[in-house]
Formats: C-alpha cells, sequence, structure tokens
C-alpha cells in the first residue's frame, strides 16, 4: 500500500495535497472542514497588518462551455485581526495535531517580521510560507511579489525570518519575474527551508466591452489582478521544472497553479514538488474534490510501484533537456485510423492552413482525410485538434537510427550558418507556390 | 407509450401538442453550441437544402452574436425560423452531423437556429432592405414556403412583388399541413409578418386564381408569375364508401386541425390509411387529440414505410398501433363510417399482391386517408402551354426554374410533387434568381 505520508523540509504531513494561502484558508472553520475531509495540510490565508479590500473581486476566464479555465482575484491578505486568525490556529492544531498547518506572512519591517513569526509558532503552526508573490495591492506597498522581484531584497528579508523562526521556513515565489530562479537561489541563499511556486500572474482577465472597463469591475474601475487556475498550469510546471533544475536551489519544493485532479498532482510532483497546493478548483468546487484526488493518486501510486511520494518527486525531470539536447533523427509521422475517423476534417484545415500543408482531401466522396508523408514533419498538430481519442496517432518512421542532437551537429560543423544553406531543415519539404492558394476551392 | 384526453381548451390543445423542438434558453444554447466541432466543409451544410453557414451561425450564438447568427441564417434561408422547426433535421443537418459517427448526439442544430431566429423576430431586427426599382413586377401565386421566399428574393432584386393567396393566412403547408407540436400557428405567421416588414411585399388573401381570364390578367400586368402552388386535394382511394361521413382526407383533416385545434373532431376509434409521414402526422395528432384507439394501417410492411422512422417513433408513442401489409377494400357504414374492410397483402418483388380470402373488418368511427395529395391540373390547364411531367409536376428548366411557358416560373411540391418545406424554400429562391436574369 502507497504511502502518502510526507515530510516536506521537516514539515510533517498525511499526504502532499494542501490548501494554498487564498480565500478558502480565511478561517479556522474552512480549514477544519477541509482537514474533515481530508486534505493533508493548509497554508493560512496571508497574515499581516489587516487590509481593507473592495468588491467586487474575482475575475473570470470561461472558455466555451468551461467555467473558470482561469481565474483572477485582487482580493489582499487577510483582513481579520491577527489575534482572531491566531486564536484559531491553536483551535485547528488541538483538533489536527497531525496535520500541517502553516502560517503564510506578509509584513514590512524586520520587527514586524520577528514578531510576526513569534507569533505564528507560539499558535502552534508547523511551518512559515513567506509571501512575495502577491502580484497586486500589496506590491504596490512595497511588499509580496515587489519582494519576490528583487532577489537582494528576498534575501534579506529571509534571513530576519530565519534569525527568530523555529519552524521550517517556506518562500512562496513569484512568477512575474524573468528567471523565477533568481528568486529561488536568493531564497536558498537566504536560508530558506524551501519554496513554493507559482504565485499568481499578473493579469486582466477580460474587459466589459459596452462599458470599456476590464474585470474585475470596481465602481466603474478596475486594476490588474492575479491569474491563477488550471490556465496557469503549463506556466507553474515549467517554473517547478526550472527550479528543480537548479543545482544551487537544491531545497524541497512546492507545486501550486492549477492543481484540480490527481493527475495534475502527479505532474507536479514528477516534475520536482515534494507537496502541492490547491486553491482554485477549491474555489470552484469545495473541499469535496479531495476525494477525487486521494484514490486516483494512490492507484497511480500503486501502478507504478511507487510507496512513497518521495520516490516519485522529480522523476520526469531528468527528461527535460535544453532544445539543443534533443534527437534530431527521430521521426514521426501522423496516421489516421479511417474506423474511427468521423471526418470532421478539422486535421485537414489545421494542417493546411496552419502546419504543413500535409494532409489531402478524398476526392472519392469520403470525408476521411489522408496524410501525405513526404509533407508530413510530425509536428502532431492533426492529433491535437482531433476530436476522436486514438483516432491519429504519430508513427515512428526513422527505424531508430543513431541520435543526433543540434549540439553534437553543431560541434560536428554540420549545422547551417547561411540563410540560404543547404542544410535548412526545410528544404527537403514540398511547399506550395503562393498563388496556388488563390485557386483553392475556399470551403469553410 | 403516452395517454392523451380530449382537449377541452386551446391550453389543453397546447399541452397534448407541446412543441418537439421547444425554443432553448439561453443557457442550453450556449452549451449546445459549445459543442459544436467547426467542422471543415461541414457536412451539416451539404446536407442543408439552403447551406445555410450552420458552423458559423453556431458559433456566433456562442460567441454572444446572436444578431450576426440570425443574419447568417436568413442570409442563406428566408423562413429561418419555420425551417428550425419543421425541417426533419434527423435526415438532414443532424443526420450529417459527425458527433452521430462517434455515437454522440449530434449538435441540435434546428433549435439552435430557432434560438437565433426567435430572437431576431422578436425584437423585429431588420437584416435586408429591397433593392433599388428595377421597374418590374412579378406576380407570385400562393403564400407558402416557395412563393414567400421568391418574395423575398425578387424584393431584393428590386421588384415589385403582389402575392396572391387563396386563403385567409400565408404560410401555406407550414401553417396548414405541418402538425401543430412541430410549429405553433403563432410561429409561422410572425415570422411572415416579420418578412413582410423588411421585404414589404403585398400578400392578397382570399385571392385563388385559377381561371383562364385571372391568369391572362396576370400575364398581362406582370413581367414574371411565379407559381408556388403546392399539391391539391388528398388523393382518392377509389374504393366503396369513400364519401361517408367522418372519412376524411388527411390533408383537408390536418388543415382543419391546425385552424380548429381543440374543436377539432376525432373518433373512438380512428384509422389512418398510409404510410407516409402525412400519414404518421395524422395519427398522432389523433391520438393527441384523445382519440380512443388510433391505427395506422398500410398496405406494406413496417419497413417499407415511406415515413421517416423517427416520426413512426413518435406516433408509436403517441400511442399509434400499427396494422400492417393489409389493403382497404372497402369503408363500411350507412350514412357514417363504422368500419373498414381490410383484405392482407404480400409484397413478391416489390410489388403488393393481395391474398385472395383474407379480408377481414376492423370497427371503427373515424378514418383518415393519408394517400398522397392530387396536382392542381385542373388549374394547370387554364395556363397556355404549361407542360407537366408524367407524373403531372410542372416541367421547369432546372438551370433558372422557367415553365414551359415563359412568362411562369415554379419551385415548391408543385415541381417537386412534395417534399420538405426547406426544399421549396432553396428552389423558390433559385427561381427569383432565374426571373430576375431572365428579365434582365
Amino acid at each position: 500500500m502507497p504511502d502518502l505520508k510526507i515530510n516536506f523540509a521537516g514539515i510533517k504531513a498525511p499526504n502532499p495535497f494542501w490548501l494554498a494561502s487564498a480565500p478558502p484558508t480565511n478561517s479556522g472553520y474552512q480549514i477544519m472542514k477541509a482537514f474533515d475531509q481530508g486534505w493533508g495540510g493548509a497554508v493560512w490565508k496571508t497574515l499581516g497588518i489587516p487590509v481593507v479590500n473592495v468588491s467586487s473581486r474575482y475575475g473570470a476566464v470561461n472558455y466555451r462551455d468551461s467555467r473558470m479555465i482561469g481565474f483572477n482575484n485582487i482580493e489582499l491578505i487577510t483582513d481579520r485581526p491577527l489575534k482572531d486568525n491566531l486564536r484559531e490556529i491553536e483551535e485547528v492544531k488541538k483538533y489536527f495535531p497531525d496535520h500541517a498547518v502553516i502560517a503564510s506572512l506578509m509584513v514590512e519591517s524586520r520587527k514586524e517580521w520577528h514578531q510576526i513569526v513569534k507569533d505564528a509558532e507560539n499558535a502552534g503552526v508547523d511551518g512559515l510560507e513567506l509571501n512575495f508573490g502577491c502580484p497586486h495591492g500589496m506590491c504596490e506597498r512595497g511588499m509580496g511579489s515587489a519582494v519576490g522581484q528583487e532577489p537582494e531584497v528576498l534575501k534579506l528579508i529571509v534571513s530576519w525570518v530565519k534569525e527568530v523562526a523555529k519552524t521550517p521556513v517556506i518562500v512562496k515565489l513569484t512568477p512575474n519575474i524573468t528567471d523565477i530562479t533568481d528568486a529561488g537561489i536568493a531564497a536558498r541563499q537566504g536560508g530558506a527551508d524551501a519554496i513554493s511556486l507559482i504565485n499568481t500572474v499578473q493579469s486582466i482577465v477580460g474587459v466589459d466591452i459596452d462599458n470599456f472597463v476590464p474585470y474585475p469591475v470596481v465602481d466603474g474601475k478596475s486594476t490588474n489582478g492575479g491569474y491563477c487556475g488550471p490556465a496557469v498550469k503549463p506556466i507553474a510546471l515549467n517554473m517547478v521544472k526550472n527550479c528543480a533544475q537548479e543545482s544551487e536551489i537544491g531545497i524541497p519544493v512546492s507545486g501550486i497553479g492549477g492543481i484540480e485532479n490527481w493527475r495534475d498532482a502527479v505532474e507536479f510532483i514528477l516534475l520536482g514538488a515534494s507537496s502541492v497546493q490547491v486553491c482554485t478548483a477549491v474555489m470552484h468546487y469545495g473541499f469535496g474534490i479531495i476525494r477525487e484526488i486521494i484514490p486516483g493518486f494512490e492507484s497511480y501510486m500503486k501502478e507504478k510501484g511507487f510507496d512513497s511520494v518521495d520516490e516519485m518527486t522529480g522523476k520526469a525531470v531528468q527528461n527535460v533537456k535544453t532544445w539543443e539536447n534533443l534527437n534530431l533523427n527521430y521521426q514521426i509521422v501522423a496516421e489516421i485510423n479511417k474506423e474511427k475517423c468521423i471526418g470532421c476534417q478539422l486535421c485537414y484545415i489545421a494542417c493546411e492552413d496552419g502546419a504543413h500543408q500535409a494532409i489531402g482531401l478524398s476526392e472519392n466522396g469520403t470525408r476521411v482525410p489522408f496524410i501525405i508523408e513526404e509533407n508530413c514533419v510530425g509536428c502532431n498538430l492533426c492529433s491535437l485538434v482531433c476530436p476522436v481519442e486514438n483516432c491519429i496517432s504519430m508513427v515512428r518512421t526513422d527505424d531508430g537510427k543513431k541520435s543526433v542532437t543540434w549540439k553534437e551537429r553543431t560541434e560536428a560543423g554540420n549545422i547551417p550558418v547561411s540563410f540560404n544553406d543547404p542544410l535548412a531543415g526545410g528544404l527537403h519539404h514540398t511547399i506550395p507556390e503562393p498563388t496556388a492558394a488563390l485557386k483553392k476551392k475556399n470551403t469553410f | 407509450m403516452s395517454e392523451f384526453k380530449q382537449p377541452a381548451s386551446k391550453a389543453e390543445f397546447e399541452k397534448n401538442f407541446s412543441q418537439i423542438k421547444p425554443l432553448m434558453n439561453s443557457t442550453q444554447a450556449y452549451y449546445e453550441s459549445s459543442r459544436c466541432l467547426f467542422c471543415y466543409d461541414a457536412p451539416c451544410v451539404s446536407a442543408c437544402p439552403t447551406h445555410i453557414d450552420i458552423p458559423l451561425f453556431i458559433k456566433q450564438i456562442n460567441s454572444g452574436n446572436l444578431h450576426g447568427s440570425a443574419k447568417t441564417i436568413y442570409d442563406s434561408n428566408y423562413l429561418g425560423n419555420a425551417c428550425g422547426k419543421v425541417c426533419p433535421t434527423e435526415v438532414l443537418c443532424e443526420g450529417a452531423c459527425v458527433y452521430n459517427l462517434q455515437n454522440v448526439k449530434p449538435i441540435e442544430i434546428g433549435r439552435l437556429q430557432n434560438f437565433a431566429t426567435s430572437n431576431a423576430i422578436r425584437n423585429e431586427i431588420k437584416y435586408f432592405e429591397s433593392g433599388k426599382p428595377n421597374g418590374k413586377k412579378a406576380a407570385v401565386i400562393g403564400a407558402g414556403p416557395a412563393g414567400i421566399s421568391c418574395a423575398c428574393e425578387l424584393r431584393r432584386e428590386g421588384f415589385e412583388v403582389d402575392i396572391y393567396e387563396a386563403k385567409d393566412k400565408p404560410s401555406g403547408l407550414a401553417l396548414y399541413g405541418v402538425a401543430p407540436y412541430k410549429i405553433t400557428n403563432e410561429e409561422a405567421l410572425e415570422e411572415i409578418n416579420y418578412l413582410q416588414k423588411q421585404f414589404g411585399f403585398r400578400i392578397h388573401y382570399r385571392s385563388y386564381i385559377s381561371s383562364k381570364d385571372e391568369f391572362k390578367r396576370l400575364e398581362n400586368e406582370f413581367d414574371a408569375v411565379f407559381l408556388g402552388i403546392g399539391l391539391g386535394k388528398t388523393n382518392p382511394v377509389n374504393i366503396k364508401g369513400e364519401n361517408l361521413k367522418n372519412c376524411f382526407g388527411a390533408v383537408e383533416y390536418i388543415s382543419e386541425l391546425r385552424i380548429n385545434q381543440h374543436n377539432t373532431k376525432t373518433g373512438n376509434k380512428v384509422i389512418v390509411l398510409g404510410g407516409g409521414n402525412t400519414a404518421m402526422d395524422a395519427a398522432s395528432e389523433s391520438a393527441r387529440l384523445g382519440a380512443g384507439k388510433v391505427i395506422l394501417a398500410y398496405r406494406r410492411g413496417k419497413e417499407e414505410m415511406g415515413a421517416y422512422f423517427f416520426e413512426y417513433e413518435l406516433a408509436k408513442n403517441s400511442g399509434v398501433e400499427g396494422l400492417f401489409n393489409v389493403s382497404p377494400v372497402e369503408i363500411m357504414g350507412e350514412d357514417k363510417v363504422s368500419g373498414v374492410k381490410f383484405i392482407r397483402t404480400k409484397t413478391t418483388k416489390g410489388k403488393v399482391e393481395v391474398i385472395e380470402g383474407t379480408e377481414f373488418v376492423v370497427d371503427c368511427d373515424l378514418v383518415i386517408k393519408a394517400t398522397g395529395q392530387l396536382k392542381q391540373s385542373e388549374l394547370f390547364e387554364n395556363i397556355e402551354g404549361l407542360e407537366t411531367d408524367e407524373r403531372g409536376r410542372i416541367k421547369i428548366n432546372k438551370e433558372n426554374y422557367q415553365t414551359t411557358n415563359p412568362k411562369y416560373f415554379s419551385a415548391g411540391d408543385v415541381i417537386s410533387g412534395g417534399q420538405e418545406v426547406v426544399n421549396a424554400v432553396a428552389d423558390a429562391k433559385l427561381a427569383a434568381k432565374g426571373i430576375a436574369e431572365y428579365l434582365q
């Protein structure tokens, strides 16, 4: 039986599924409810000097019939007095001594940092998370992402915290930075025990085109917010991987960004996370989604023979290479399963207009398109637009030739170097003459 | 099997005849439109006789451009709302939807179409203006789907258009012939009203044009005449007892039902003769009018019926029983119908043969003959040089829908012998183009 228990940089938890510091962790009531339903930890809504919030606070990106594939907020840190939060932390720890309760913190001066670290630890938290990520409102006052974007400042503040902290310190990073590893390295250098990422991405989620104001609307005006939800997962996965690969960071990573189901959690862990944090999915569906995450995750572990989360962590990292180290000799072409094809011809038009003109239409009345193998570059586009599962597959055609990478070709002097170099990769593809486009019948 | 109580009021009638394709609400339309794959060279478009750009209008619904969506529909089909409701979408656009090949429910194209067009009608959104007057006049005979579609297109071409309609309401079969659960009277009439306001054609009601003199007058007054007169009365079965009381032709019966609604007479036991879509309609309608029992009698086997499978399903689900391989020999009764005498049949090599000595009588008190419609041949004779084919249909030049009398053009059931509303709409628009080109 796989063991879900983790020890994340010294913070123990019954499982790696935590709630991120956000509206779902605003109160002890919510966190108790979440723990009761199976969540393994929670990062408390950021403590500090309480704020005053605006309404409305959220905006969303809907895609067709899917709501909230992207989510955006302009809410700030806790608006509740510190003593109320601390009292509730104590209460939660009394009922759930084995669950991870982590205090997210955001203050300004060294004195304030010292004070709030002590207060939180006295209330019984298992760890601290420094909020250097919030990209709206707080950063205007020199906190949140304003810190996360300045590695030197970040390092300094981490060191202030470490002067007094007795529990592990996690630094939460902002993605609103050119290279997130700079911030990760600074965190490590400041003495952080772990990092968590990503915080939200600075965003405008949409515009009310009748009233010329972006969402969310506050009395006819708006402001940029922080973007999260399923839409940011690819950005988060890449940044988690970047930090996991950076040897100068070398501390545990808590993965955050669009996690909604067990599969998302597995992906973050395979790319280097050793715990994950969830917010938007809970704001959308409630704490109950944990009942989908745990059994799915467990059966994946069983199927793959993993006994612990640690064994899984970073399993896919070694397979992420720089582009120059990919095998240029690997060749695949698309293959359409005629039995499965429903004749929507989306693959045809995607390839025809959007890629390499490597799919043709039959003139014998069938709606099943065919692959023009010599033009197919194996880009995948057709298989991605195909609405039928396993209808278009990519088949290897290179007979397992020896791998040759760009790097190796560069070293061997076997790469195009001039504008009209005969080594140009596209030379063997058939490109139609421009005017042939005008002769094509338009059948939209 | 549903049981219907005889409707005693308009409300009860509307309940029994509730719309099988009810108007979607905006949430339904949003979700349904989200499912459309936006196929390339979409099969639904090819399957639509009017070639509406279906993926486009669906995408426009989804992106919140309802006005644009209805315009896409009306650009191709002037009776976009009626067609969305009465088309046999199961065998046209929705039947061609690629989802069928994946055993996924096809997109509800008809209902989405109505979602867009009914909004346009309700809000009187004007998409079209009549063309610059070209100084020419056209007469359109028949204010059915063909006549209206032709009139709209002629107005766009700049013609002055007068429609002559025998009845006192427009829409033709869409009002008088289609089952009430497919489209309401209000829906049919509102669309014509909406079109009339945009295009400004004149309709002269209770103006039955049939005599030589009347045709001559039109020929003199107008540059072209369009014949959109559809079909005539129900075909006689030519058996004894056909003229008894309570023996009706389906066309006449349905027409009365559309107008008199719950006041339409039905029987305790109704026998419908026929195996086509009109027979299915008449049978379903009788059941919904509260007939105690409805028997659908067809001279061939169930699988040989001309009706669409879903129409038979609908009839069965309304409580209709099928009686197959029987041919009516006599309608029994003294003054009014008391039964039908049948003889059993078999089909050999596609031919129906009676089996001697197998006569039997089924009691009933009402008979509806859904045995096809007559051509209006007596009327054709009054138009000089107008030729018909071997099946009594007006002959036309397929290029421009011109008849053998160059003054006359024609489309709809009168040239096809009986097709869908959408075919009439499509052909009549082309006929209008034919008229415009011919008179250039």
